[in-house]
């Protein structure tokens, strides 16, 4: 019996350690994010309306609507344009910005810490200034109080009757989360060995040459990681999505990404269709498996051909 | 700026939604911690919590509190709910601290009276139920059941200013067509001629462009919409017009459902709501009017549209029967706290026809104005225009006023979507 326990206790009591500084985490993770996916699933082929606790099994029915309901494809469009912008643009700004930071002479610590800090500005507050201050469609909105100081007429930013929200949209988020993917950048430039660089110079390598030959490849792999980042990101734009667009009316139909519509069918107050919400989940979930298991196959391809 | 209680009046369909705010979860029930009836021995009350969202007017709070006091038959807490309400309610409604009195706009919706999540209230109501407003109860009714009962009636109309209308040599507009030339011609560079919400009144206007028009949400068979007609189409192409006329102000300092945009001069006219007219006379005295949305076409007529915040029975809820004494009490037999919930804190209509000569502040001018709209032009909300239908309609509206689509094609998909939704609550 006691030898059992000794067993089970580990040598010097390293499994009962092991369980007192992982378990209170493992616990949270379980109650708070395995078991409400787990639920998820199970909700996802009943008839959940107004209910946690089902009884009317549907099988794939709430998959089938979602596939074949127009709002929620122009959804995953609205999130197909969302990336294709935000993507490529936080990805070069944080670079550049990176490069920039890096090589400066004088005051690196404050610009890198200038850059970093909207990181820590919440999401709903910055949509906040974005909408109520800067792109207020008003005439005494900030951006428009210019504009009309330069003789242009007022424009309605968040209207819809335009495409400029993307704009509002788009500069928000890159504001929040460039300085991050630029400390990740910089990170991954502070490992390439300056010996490297040397030899370059010696070869009589220049500017665009050494980033384009030395520096951009030896990034590979934080390049990657920023990009499956970004991506995961963008599939799971939420906040600024629905604190600059929400109004007393709904959510207009238009730049509705896939998160605010689940939101909306499954926790909108006035309805609360649990099942297709969860339907909704799983399929992004999928999704976004999918494509970052794609996208790192693709790089490690490459990687393996440039070595061969 | 002051939020009104009809920020979440899903007066133009139920779609429920709120501006900015973050949902709490709410794990606090606002119910007295001192246990519940049943556990109490002989002599002692059942303990009962009663949820608001958070109204706009001073003094609201204070006074259901004040009512909840005085009633000697349970201890009642009033719970006062800042943020997005609807959802606070639906969430809180699927766990097993529900609150045991809850108000919500216009009644439970279909889904949770299908979900057996409120109860039935007919017996509470009993002859009393003739003293409602019919239009205003209507949507309380399922199956010839009451779902729930009306706490004030709210309504919307157009104000405008007699100024600025004067000014440009306009009157007050009857029918879309004048409205379209008056909202022209009262705009200046720097004032807007019409404002209906910062989404240029997709939202809000929706329903009155069916009312205005002459049609109803369902047809008569209530099994599809009552709209799909060559006049509706033509009336949508009028407001696409109009809102490409110029005349129509896209945004404003504040929504709809504020004064500030009106009282501040950014605009001429505006849509919104009864509640704010003290607001507005005290900031502009004499110089304003009310009217109801003007027709459109030929058969159309003028509409306004109305909407009330009701007192709901959770089926969970620790004492049931207690809780519908209490509604019973406060919202069918104290007439004196009906007539000053909704003459004391901005300005409402009593839910029982019989209460609104004694709100004095429907007494005169736009009071008495908005009393008379309601009477012979109010529309209220259908049970069956479910929220998903209502989202459908936004989004053919949307698609037809801001991507230039065809109404006919786009009515017919709101058509779909509402068969579809009205087998589904049938079934």
């Amino acid at each position: 019996m006691s030898t059992v326990v000794t067993r089970l206790r580990g040598r010097q009591d390293r499994n009962v350690w092991f369980w007192v500084f992982v378990g209170p985490f493992f616990l949270g993770l379980l109650i708070f994010v395995y078991i409400p996916i787990v639920w998820s699933v199970y909700l996802s082929f009943f008839d959940a309306r107004n209910t946690v606790t089902p009884t009317r099994f549907v099988g794939l029915g709430n998959y089938s609507y979602l596939l074949q309901d127009r709002a929620f494809l122009t959804s995953m469009g609205t999130f197909t344009v969302f990336a294709a912008f935000i993507v490529p643009v936080t990805f070069a700004g944080s670079l550049g910005l990176a490069l920039l930071v890096n090589k400066a002479k004088v005051a690196k610590a404050f610009f890198r810490s200038a850059f970093f800090l909207p990181t820590a500005c919440s999401y709903v507050i910055a949509a906040m200034i974005w909408r109520l201050s800067f792109f207020n469609g008003a005439r005494f909105g900030l951006v428009n109080t210019l504009l009309r100081g330069l003789g242009f007429d007022n424009v309605n930013w968040l209207g819809g009757g335009n495409y400029w929200y993307w704009l509002v949209l788009v500069t928000l988020r890159l504001w929040l989360q460039v300085g991050f993917y630029m400390i990740l950048f910089m990170a991954g430039l502070q490992r390439i060995p300056t010996d490297t660089y040397e030899a370059a110079a010696i070869d009589g390598a220049r500017g665009w040459n050494v980033f384009r030959y030395i520096t951009f490849p030896q990034l590979r792999s934080t390049s990657v990681a920023v990009l499956l980042l970004l991506l995961i990101a963008a599939f799971q734009a939420f906040d600024e999505f629905y604190n600059t667009l929400i109004s007393v009316g709904g959510y207009p139909p238009f730049a509705r990404p896939p998160l605010v519509y689940l939101y909306l069918i499954s926790l909108g107050g006035g309805t609360q269709d649990l099942g297709l919400g969860s339907a909704g989940t799983i399929i992004l979930t999928v999704l976004i498996a999918v494509i970052g298991l794609a996208q790192l196959k693709i790089v490690s391809l490459r990687s393996k051909e440039e070595t061969s | 700026m002051s939020f009104s209680r009809r920020r979440f009046l899903a007066l133009t369909g139920g779609l429920a939604t709120a501006a900015m705010g973050v949902t709490g979860c709410g794990s606090n029930t606002g119910r007295p911690n001192s246990g519940s009836s049943s556990a109490g021995g002989g002599g002692s009350k059942p303990a009962l919590s009663q949820w608001y969202h958070e109204y706009g007017e001073d003094g609201v709070q204070e006074a259901v509190e004040r009512y909840a006091k005085a009633y000697d038959k349970a201890d009642i807490t009033v719970k006062w709910n800042p943020g997005e309400y609807e959802k606070l309610v639906s969430a809180a409604l699927l766990t097993d601290k529900v609150p045991d009195i809850f108000e919500y706009g216009n009644g439970p919706t279909l889904d949770m009276i299908k979900a057996g999540q409120v109860l039935d209230v007919t017996d509470t109501l009993g002859d009393a139920k003739d003293q409602f407003s019919a239009p205003v109860l209507a949507p309380m009714i399922w199956e010839d059941k009451v779902w729930a009962i009306p706490q004030t009636v709210d309504m919307q109309m157009l104000y405008y200013r007699k100024s600025m209308l004067d000014k440009a040599g306009v009157q007050p507009p009857q029918t879309f067509d004048e409205l379209i030339d008056a909202a022209k011609a009262v705009k200046t560079k720097d004032v807007g001629g019409f404002f209906a919400g910062n989404d240029g009144g997709l939202g809000v206007l929706g329903a009155l462009l069916i009312w205005s028009a002459g049609f109803e949400y369902l047809n008569e068979g209530k099994d599809g919409i009552g709209f799909a007609d060559p006049a509706m189409y033509d009336g949508l192409a009028k407001f696409r017009e109009f809102r490409k006329s110029g005349g129509v102000l896209e945004s404003a300092s504040a929504d709809w459902f504020d004064a500030a945009p009106f009282v501040q001069g950014e605009t001429a006219m505006q849509w919104t709501g009864l509640w704010v007219l003290p607001q507005v006379q005290k900031a502009l005295g004499d110089d304003f009017g009310v009217i109801p949305f003007p027709k459109i076409g030929t058969s159309g007529r003028q509409a306004v549209p109305i909407g009330a915040f009701s007192s709901v029975v959770s089926a969970k809820g620790t004492d049931p029967d207690a809780a519908k004494a209490f509604i019973k009490w406060l919202w069918v037999d104290k007439e004196d706290y009906q007539v000053d919930f909704s003459n004391s804190y901005g300005t409402h209509i009593p839910a029982k026809t019989a209460l609104a000569p004694k709100a004095d502040k429907l007494a005169s001018g736009a009071g008495a104005d908005a009393a008379k709209f309601v009477a012979e032009m109010g529309h209220g909300p259908d049970l069956l225009w479910t929220p998903a239908t209502a989202q459908a309609y936004t989004t053919a509206l949307s698609n037809i006023v801001l991507k230039n689509a065809d109404p006919k094609g786009e009515i017919a998909k709101v058509d779909a979507k509402a068969k579809a939704e009205i087998k589904r609550v049938n079934g």
